[in-house]
């Protein structure tokens, strides 16, 4: 099948991008997508232009690197599938497909299809993390956790970190991301103790970071390659309050957040 | 008490692997009682390079910053949570018995021992077995979601065939889980100000000043400045290097460099050849290819593996009858049947499609039915289980497993060769220490399922926290700077090749090497080795070698991100390590574990060792001469597990 792309090239970070026009030939529907920009790019090193700058590692959906807009959606059309796990067996011989980089204040451009995601990882320093010095644990089985409560920690833990929620989001929102870490942690008793203060540090970063704020239009839910269901927001927004009531101990965060909750679906 | 626990490996040209003494039961806790610690109040001014944040990097990272070491860590990715390690899906090995089903700290070194075809260290695997209960209470502390039974304990099954049920897992995603784990851990230390973290900044050389590691030289990958550290001590946890057969189950990135660099620079390097072929995997669908995706072999409890019994067979399967079906795996070893060991599982697939009765596109695949199991336990029981893995399968393939076989094919997984290092992880190099997949120890010649997130949990939480004390212990903080001449020659080194790669200007793009190079490892250094094979491709590699450096084409500049050149440098070492892999496996004239020569195998086609010979690890040193490294021979002794022909028939 033959295809014609529309790419955001932008050099650096301060460059002017623009999209530029490229034809993907003789491509194979069990190509992935990143396989069919991988002959583009062959070609375009071939006629001694320089090959499209994109995100990728594991090419299996779970290191969460991949991730451009497709025709305006996150990670393209298939539901619950990272761009790297997408198939050319999706589209059709002469579609047009414009591919732009995540757009979103704290995600600026490195290079064309390439953003800056490191404040997720600064949200995590906040307090997205159960606090077990190495030597401390005791036995694991003297932990007992329900299993509905163990899976419903996995269903929120299953994030890849991928920004694709705060790509869709209007208000380039981190809450999703935000809350299935605050949900995994605070599922399970072992993340009781800093609970409310998880939610507030975690929060009061993503502010920092310049993420707009929720106003539960859902576009998150609806592009996640993970699932992460918007009943998570729900419950950051649950710790959130429970945090102003007991205002726990802030760890990491030079301050308490000011915010008011975000109101619950 | 052992004297010098921590000084140079190397006395007199002959390798010192430092084990403790004392029964084996005891060598590790009276090791540690026998090493030197560095007060509290001390650690702070010891700094401590940590190159790569995986789970070995990332667990080593935390740790040390927990107890108030400095530490810098680096890597290429944009954020530790994406390495390598986030892909690994079936589950972590503890031997904790929580079934009762005769499992031990015995029992898992026995298997391990024995499942590496006794190429490793008794010690090592011992100390890695007793270990393996820390992990698991370790990682279910900061919050890693097990799987659970109702009762609300862990969940375990049983898993790449052993007999006991004691692999614990998190579905499909257990690295993920552990590898969230480990990050979490050092996001909270770099929160902290313990540990700096430099991410998209790749290792390019290591420096050695005095005889020891004193720092690293890096290249900032968004601006492609080089530039140097320092350290007293600098942890190599970089990952494993299957990628130098172009198609394998790793990451993209996963590559060589800085263990090959630090191999140039007087780290020897043990077993390179010992590269573990996983039987469960996505078949090649065709030139495109740019990875290959493991299937988790768990999937081998339910499914049964089979090709037809007719060559040149096309029908579709379902049109096969049972009485024309090959089902070798469970003709050829009864007792253990789908689950053999993952080296006798893909090398029976290689065989059976040699026969050309291979299925699929290319005839190099075989089928994975779970026909039998869904008309058993029903297609629900067995969606339970694995849904997450069928859907995977489907997504890449367009075929829905529940229907028809799967179809899979061996590729490579592991690299169980890396950096040798002595019972403490210190390398030739003394200050310099190497974790995880990145060094050589403790699987031998073949690695058992859900054992390397174990040793890279081992290397990073439990083991180094202790051996780099000792090290630093020793050594008194000093005032060395990047002004040093070593590390000013080590950047001008650095740029000048990165300036090299950019001004050849060839017709060939980089990727090109890549394949090239892989199907020369593949053809005469995979799954089966022999002589003629061997000799074959130490002449081509050499002479792609010299192409690449006259012929690559790499675009753009140094100043910028430029993922061409970050990868013609890690093919370039490629080039030189894929020599290295065939050099090592010539001269192993025996068959253990994964390495297979054609020319030593029973009657029946199984792998022949040689004790006599060969029960050592292969360390090799670097000379200048790619083609002539120096053999230095570290002897294996087996006093717990006897020294027996591997069976599973
Ligand atoms: C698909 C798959 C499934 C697997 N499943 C299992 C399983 O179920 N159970 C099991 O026990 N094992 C499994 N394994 C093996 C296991 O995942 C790996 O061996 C292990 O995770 C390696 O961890 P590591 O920390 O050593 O290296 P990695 O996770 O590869 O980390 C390497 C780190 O080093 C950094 N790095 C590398 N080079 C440089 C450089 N030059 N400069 C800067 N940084 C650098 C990288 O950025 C990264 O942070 C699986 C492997 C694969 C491929
Ligand atoms: S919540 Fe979903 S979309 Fe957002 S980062 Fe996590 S996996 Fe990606
Ligand atoms: S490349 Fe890892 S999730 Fe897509």
């Amino acid at each position: 099948m033959n295809l014609t792309l529309r790419v955001w090239r932008q050099k650096s970070a301060s460059a002017r991008g623009r999209l530029v026009t490229y034809e993907a030939k003789n491509i194979s529907p069990d190509m992935s997508f990143l396989e069919m920009l991988d002959v583009v790019n062959e070609e375009l090193i071939d006629r001694g232009e320089p090959p499209i700058a994109f995100e990728h590692d594991c090419r299996e959906g779970i290191c969460g690197a991949c991730g451009f807009m497709i025709n305006g959606v996150a990670h393209g059309p298939k539901r619950a599938t990272t761009v790297c796990q997408l198939h050319m067996r999706s589209f059709r011989d002469g579609d047009r497909l414009t591919l732009e980089p995540w757009r979103a204040r704290a995600f600026p451009v490195i290079k064309d299809l390439i953003v800056d995601r490191s404040a997720f990882d600064r949200i995590v320093q906040a307090g997205g993390f159960i606090s077990a010095l190495t030597g401390s644990a005791p036995d694991a089985n003297a932990i007992l956790v329900r299993k509905e409560d163990a899976d419903l920690a996995f269903d929120a833990a299953a994030c890849i970190g991928c920004g694709a929620c705060v790509a869709a989001c209007p208000n380039a929102a981190a809450m999703l991301f935000t809350a299935a870490k605050v949900s995994h942690l605070g599922l399970l008793p072992q993340g009781q103790p800093e609970r409310s203060a998880r939610a507030r540090n975690m929060v009061a970063a993503m502010d920092r970071e310049m993420f707009g704020s929720c106003t539960n239009a859902g576009e998150c839910e609806a592009v996640c390659p993970k699932e992460i269901r918007l009943a998570f927001i729900a419950r950051l927004n649950r710790d959130l309050l429970g945090a102003s009531f007991r205002g726990g101990g802030a760890r990491n965060a030079a301050s308490p957040s000011d915010r008011t909750p975000r109101a619950a679906p | 008490m052992t004297v010098g626990a921590t000084s140079a490996s190397l006395v007199d040209g002959r390798l010192d692997a430092k084990l403790p003494p004392g029964p084996i039961e005891q060598k590790w806790e009276r090791h540690c009682f026998d090493m030197k610690l560095v007060s509290p109040a001390n650690r702070r001014r010891y700094t401590v390079l940590v190159v790569g944040s995986g789970l070995a990097g990332a667990a080593a990272a935390a740790s040390l910053g927990e107890l108030g070491y400095k530490v810098e860590c680096f890597s290429y990715h944009d954020s530790p949570r994406r390495a390598h390690s986030i892909a690994a899906q079936g589950g972590i090995n503890a031997a904790k018995n929580y079934r009762n089903d005769g499992d031990s700290v015995f029992r898992l070194f026995y298997d391990t021992v024995k499942g590496g075809d006794f190429r490793a260290r008794e010690a090592n695997v011992y100390r890695l077995a007793e270990l393996s209960l820390n992990i698991i209470d370790q990682c279910v502390a900061q919050g890693v979601p097990f799987a659970r039974e109702y009762g609300g304990l862990l969940d375990t099954r049983s898993f790449g065939g052993a007999q006991v049920s004691r692999t614990f897992y998190a579905r499909g995603q257990t690295g993920q889980q552990l590898l969230l784990g480990a990050y979490q851990a050092l996001e909270r230390q770099v929160g902290l100000g313990t540990v700096t973290m430099h991410t998209r900044a790749e290792m390019l050389d290591l420096v050695v000043v005095d005889g020891r590691a004193r720092g690293i030289v890096t290249r900032n990958l968004v601006t492609g400045a080089v530039e140097s550290h320092v350290g007293d001590a600098v942890v190599l946890a970089t990952g494993g290097y299957g990628n130098v057969f172009y198609l394998s189950t790793n990451a993209k990135a996963s590559n060589a460099t800085a263990i090959w660099r630090a191999h140039k620079r007087g780290a020897f390097f043990g077993n390179p050849c010992f590269t573990q072929i996983h039987p469960t995997c996505i078949p090649v669908s065709g030139e495109h290819q740019s990875k290959l995706t493991l299937m988790s072999e768990s999937l081998r409890n339910d499914g049964r593996v089979w090709v037809p019994t007719k060559v040149g067979d096309t029908r579709p399967p379902d049109r096969i009858p049972i009485g024309e079906r090959d089902y070798y795996l469970e003709r050829k070893y009864p007792s253990f049947g789908n689950l053999s060991p993952r080296d006798i599982a893909s090398r029976a697939a290689k065989e059976v499609c040699d026969e050309k009765r291979g299925v699929g596109p290319g005839g190099r695949g075989v089928y994975l039915d779970f026909a039998d199991a869904i008309a058993r336990l029903g297609e629900p029981a067995i969606r339970e289980k694995y849904g997450n893995l069928f859907d995977m399968y489907e997504r890449i393939t367009g075929e829905n497993a529940y229907r028809v076989p799967m179809r899979i094919y061996p590729a490579v997984h592991y690299t169980m060769g890396g950096l040798w290092v002595d019972y403490n992880l210190m390398s030739t190099i003394a200050g310099l220490f190497v974790a995880g997949e990145a060094n050589f120890s403790d699987h031998g010649a073949n690695r058992l399922g859900a054992s390397a997130l174990m040793q890279g949990l081992a290397d990073g939480y439990f083991i180094l926290p202790c051996t780099l004390a000792d090290y630093l212990a020793r050594m008194r903080p000093d005032t060395l700077d990047a002004g040093h001449p070593a590390f000013r020659a080590a950047e001008v080194e650095v740029a000048e090749r990165v300036r090299r790669l950019l001004a050849i200007n060839g017709t060939r793009t980089v990727d090109s090497f890549h394949r090239e190079l892989g199907h020369l490892m593949w053809d005469y250094c995979g799954m089966a080795r022999n002589e003629a094979g061997l000799r074959h491709a130490l002449r081509k590699i050499p002479e792609l070698r010299a192409e690449f450096w006259a012929n690559v084409r790499v675009l753009e500049r140094n100043e910028e991100l430029n993922q061409s050149l970050e990868k013609a440098g890690r093919v370039a070492d490629f080039l030189e390590l894929g020599e290295l892999m065939c050099i090592d496996a010539l001269h192993r004239t025996e068959s253990c574990g994964s390495h297979f020569r054609e020319e030593r195998q029973t009657p029946d086609g199984e792998a022949l060792r040689d004790d006599e010979h060969f029960a050592h690890v292969a360390a090799w040193e670097y000379t200048d001469r790619l083609a002539e490294p120096n053999l230095h021979r570290e002897p294996l002794h087996f006093e717990y597990v006897h020294l027996s022909q591997r069976s599973y028939r």
